[in-house]
């Protein structure tokens, strides 16, 4: 039982670092993403072949992925730079595809549909499996807790402050000064970045990576995350990627109390109820458990 | 090569009229409600399977099973809609897609719950392929696109010739000015979806009728109905049938060049060159 848990509480690590790029993204910067799946990707597929192959150890191979998803990031922000809510979504999502096609197809590279196995990271064989579930566990939450408080710091700074007025009103801030390229294709870079160390760390911990993994089922886990969290709070994004977590891997003890269902049908009920708590939360609580607080001036009328 | 490219051409012509049924489903939605439905990939498969059941279980023929597919996606899309993503509109076009992309998920998985994973066949005849010289042409393609451009008719003369149909289309050129006018826009939501979302489980079949059913058979084609949309202009229906057809020739001619899995990304590359140089789409947003 300690195992499993020791073993979510790794999970809920990676998508908190998830949902932290999300959040500076799309909390922050306004700019909607629902392409993090292919960052994710990235930087896992990177990270898992500068290790197989340029036998990289993980830490170099960490820094690698978190570079090149990074770039990635900032390519999209460029090409995407003039749109904006639907149309970015529509964009990102479509981005996401195309990333997990490339990983099923380009078989000389990523080993198509059968992925990567056979991944090092560093104690395993040597730690008992629970041991190093121990020491996974605490690397990605060191970087959990070190990757919220630069970008809370960042959030505080004068240029998470030009963010929010970008994403409050591009126009007003570009009136302002602001150069609003270079902030958003900034932000997105980050935040992508952040996507890449989690798939980078994904990929060592689980040992394995493949497309199947990479699906539109991550994104919107994510998304669940950073909604149930509060859009724009960094404690928000990590509360609630534990909360997603907990949700999803609560729902497990449905298949014992429906013994008539088959393993498939207990599956997409699983995966179903994750779609009808996004819709209850966006519907009951848009704002999330820990709103984003700002100081809002009032002029009196 | 002339012949390659002639068949390329004929199959892009025929993949592109099976398209433009979800596209002109995705783009109805759009002009109307003003935002996009994702969940139109879990509708397009929701319609297959109707289809499905009828056609094997009854016994009945295809137009029969259209017909089924797009009164039971119809009715499940705007029910859907009605219920999740219409309190979240007020919020924003973006949190109602997000809110799609949700019901896309719950979708998805109930027609997973009810059919399995395991693809599905349709009781059809299955013909020879007809030649003409070089070219080979299917029957079975020929009669999908026929049956595509027969319901797409009959939108076009719903949307011109009804009360119903010329409501939709005042409220997609002005909410405001339609709703001062009396229009009632939880009726026109209605109709917009059942017709849009209907269409768009027709699109489903025939893609299923063509490639195989399963519950991803619509997220599969997500991208090019995406891209039909955007291309043609988010929210116009001709806009659509002519992105459909940029987009399945388009696909189909990219398999010349590149391998064919490679088609969908085609899509996704149609949608950036078409949002950078002309963001309106090809004929430009919101007409119907």
């Amino acid at each position: 039982m300690l195992d499993y848990l020791v073993s979510l509480s790794v999970f809920a690590g990676l998508y908190g670092l998830l949902a932290l790029g999300l959040n500076l993204v799309w909390g922050l910067g306004g700019m909607v993403n629902l392409g993090l799946a292919g960052l994710f990707a990235i930087g896992a597929y990177a990270s898992a072949l500068a290790e197989l192959r340029l036998h990289l150890a993980l830490p170099a191979a960490a820094i690698l992925a978190t570079l090149l998803a990074a770039g990635a990031g900032a390519l999209l922000a460029v090409v995407t730079a003039r749109l904006k809510g639907d149309y970015l979504a529509i964009v990102t999502l479509g981005f996401a595809e195309v990333i997990q096609l490339l990983a099923a197809n380009e078989i000389w590279l990523t080993n198509g549909t059968d992925g990567l196995s056979a991944i090092p990271a560093p104690g395993r064989g040597q730690l008992s499996p629970f041991h190093f579930d121990i020491a996974s566990t605490s690397a990605v939450w060191l970087a959990v807790i070190l990757v919220s408080l630069l970008l809370w710091r960042l959030s505080q700074a004068p240029y998470g402050r030009a963010l929010r007025a970008i994403r409050e009103d591009e126009t007003v801030a570009a009136v302002a000064g602001k150069r609003v390229l270079a902030f958003k294709v900034s932000a997105f870079a980050a935040g992508s970045a952040v996507m890449g160390l989690a798939g980078s760390l994904y990929a060592a911990y689980t040992g394995y990576v493949a497309p199947d993994s990479f699906d539109v089922l991550v994104t919107l886990l994510v998304v669940l995350a950073l909604t149930a969290g509060g859009l724009g709070s960094m404690a928000g994004a990590v509360l609630g990627a534990i909360l997603v977590v907990v949700l999803t891997e609560g729902t497990r003890f449905l298949g014992g109390l429906l013994p008539d269902l088959s393993a498939l049908q207990v599956a997409s009920l699983r995966q179903g109820m994750i779609g009808v708590f996004l819709l209850l939360l966006l519907r009951f609580r848009p704002e999330g458990i820990l709103p984003e607080r700002m100081r809002r001036h009032h002029l009196e009328d | 090569m002339i012949a390659t490219f002639l068949q390329a051409l004929v199959n892009g012509a025929l993949a592109g009229a099976v398209l433009a049924l979800p596209a002109v489903g995705f783009n109805t939605v759009y002009a109307v409600l003003r935002f996009p439905n994702f969940a139109v990939a879990s509708l397009a498969t929701i319609g297959a399977y109707a289809g499905w059941v009828v056609n094997t279980d009854l016994g009945w023929p295809a137009p029969a099973s259209l017909l089924a597919a797009f009164v039971v996606a119809g009715s499940v899309g705007a029910l859907a809609d009605a219920l999740c993503l219409k309190p979240l509109r007020p919020l924003g076009a973006l949190v109602a897609a997000i809110g799609s992309v949700a019901l896309d998920l719950v979708l998805q998985n109930a027609a997973r719950f009810a059919f399995g994973n395991n693809p599905r066949g349709y009781d059809l005849m299955v013909f020879r392929n007809w030649r003409l010289g070089p070219i080979g042409i299917g029957p079975q393609e020929v009669e999908d696109a026929v049956l595509a451009v027969v319901a797409m008719a009959a939108v076009f003369l719903m949307l011109r010739a009804t009360r119903i149909g010329k409501t939709m289309r005042a409220v997609a050129d002005n909410a405001t000015l339609a709703e001062s006018k009396g229009i009632d826009p939880a009726r026109v939501a209605w109709a917009a979806n059942f017709v849009g979302l209907g269409l768009t489980g027709i699109g489903g079949m025939l893609v299923a009728l063509d490639t195989s059913l399963d519950p991803l058979t619509g997220f599969r084609v997500l991208l090019s109905i995406f891209a039909a949309a955007v291309v043609g202009g988010l929210g116009s229906i001709p806009g659509a049938v002519a992105g459909a057809f940029v987009v399945g020739i388009g696909e189909e001619m990219s398999t010349l060049l590149i391998a064919p899995t490679y088609r969908t990304a085609m899509g996704f590359l149609a949608i950036l060159i078409v949002l950078s140089f002309r963001p309106g789409g090809l004929i430009g947003e919101r007409a119907i």
